[in-house]
């Protein structure tokens, strides 16, 4: 079965991520195949590539990375709820005349349409949230 | 059959109440989260209208040290499978 995941829960402050992460390896370990991880709302902070996180916790924009990186999964990042937060790619960084920016490997910025298409795509999607 | 998650605690109790609005005989309702809390005693009578199955993921159970014996858990593995023995997922937060 496809699945595709929405991530609208922050790295930190709540377990939504953490929850997200577990999800998405029980999905593959299980043998399904994830079409897409869109990191929404909050969620965005998941793709920052700045998060220093103490020794004996888990720093979980880094293990989205590496599982990506292990079953090359596409992790797309809200473009809109991003750059308003602060998480830029060079090329966002150019735009909006910024010097610095901070998306992590493996994460892209695009549009509320790969959403969409990521539903079509789909036999399920599953959300994770967060309130704020 | 609609797979419903909820990962808030009793203290937002108009979370459950939404969900509770909307899940029907056919459906089951996941505890995720702080949503675990809801298999306290305390708050057995406020699930009393629902009609679908209840269950608890078995981590958030553990990491909360609650028992919860007179509910059914299921690891990660079991929440995918009931993500694929549903139609969909609805997740209440």
């Amino acid at each position: 079965m496809i699945f595709s995941i929405v991530v609208q829960a922050p790295p930190v402050q709540t377990q939504g991520a953490e929850t997200a992460l577990r999800f998405a390896r029980a999905v593959l370990a299980a043998g399904h195949s994830i079409h897409r991880i869109f990191f929404y709302r909050d969620g965005v902070h998941n793709g920052s590539a700045l998060t220093c996180t103490p020794q004996d916790e888990f720093n979980i924009p880094q293990q989205w990375q590496e599982l990506a990186q292990q079953h090359k999964l596409d992790l797309v990042v809200c473009i809109a709820a991003a750059v308003r937060r602060g998480v830029i790619n060079e090329q966002e960084a150019v735009r909006y005349k910024q010097d610095q920016w901070n998306l992590r490997d493996s994460f892209e910025l695009s549009g509320l349409g790969q959403l969409v298409e990521a539903c079509i795509q789909s036999d399920r999607v599953v959300t994770f949230g967060a309130r704020s | 059959m609609v797979l419903h998650t909820l990962n808030q605690a009793p203290a937002n109790a108009a979370c459950m109440a939404s969900a509770l609005n909307t899940i029907t005989s056919e459906d089951t309702l996941l505890l995720i989260e702080d949503g675990v809390y809801w298999t306290l005693p305390a708050f057995a009578s406020q699930l009393a209208n629902l009609t679908g199955r209840l269950v608890a993921l078995e981590a958030d159970l553990k990491a909360r040290d609650l028992k919860a014996d007179a509910v059914e858990s299921v690891d990660d593995a079991g929440f995918v499978a009931l993500c694929v023995s549903h139609d969909k997922v609805v997740s209440w937060f």
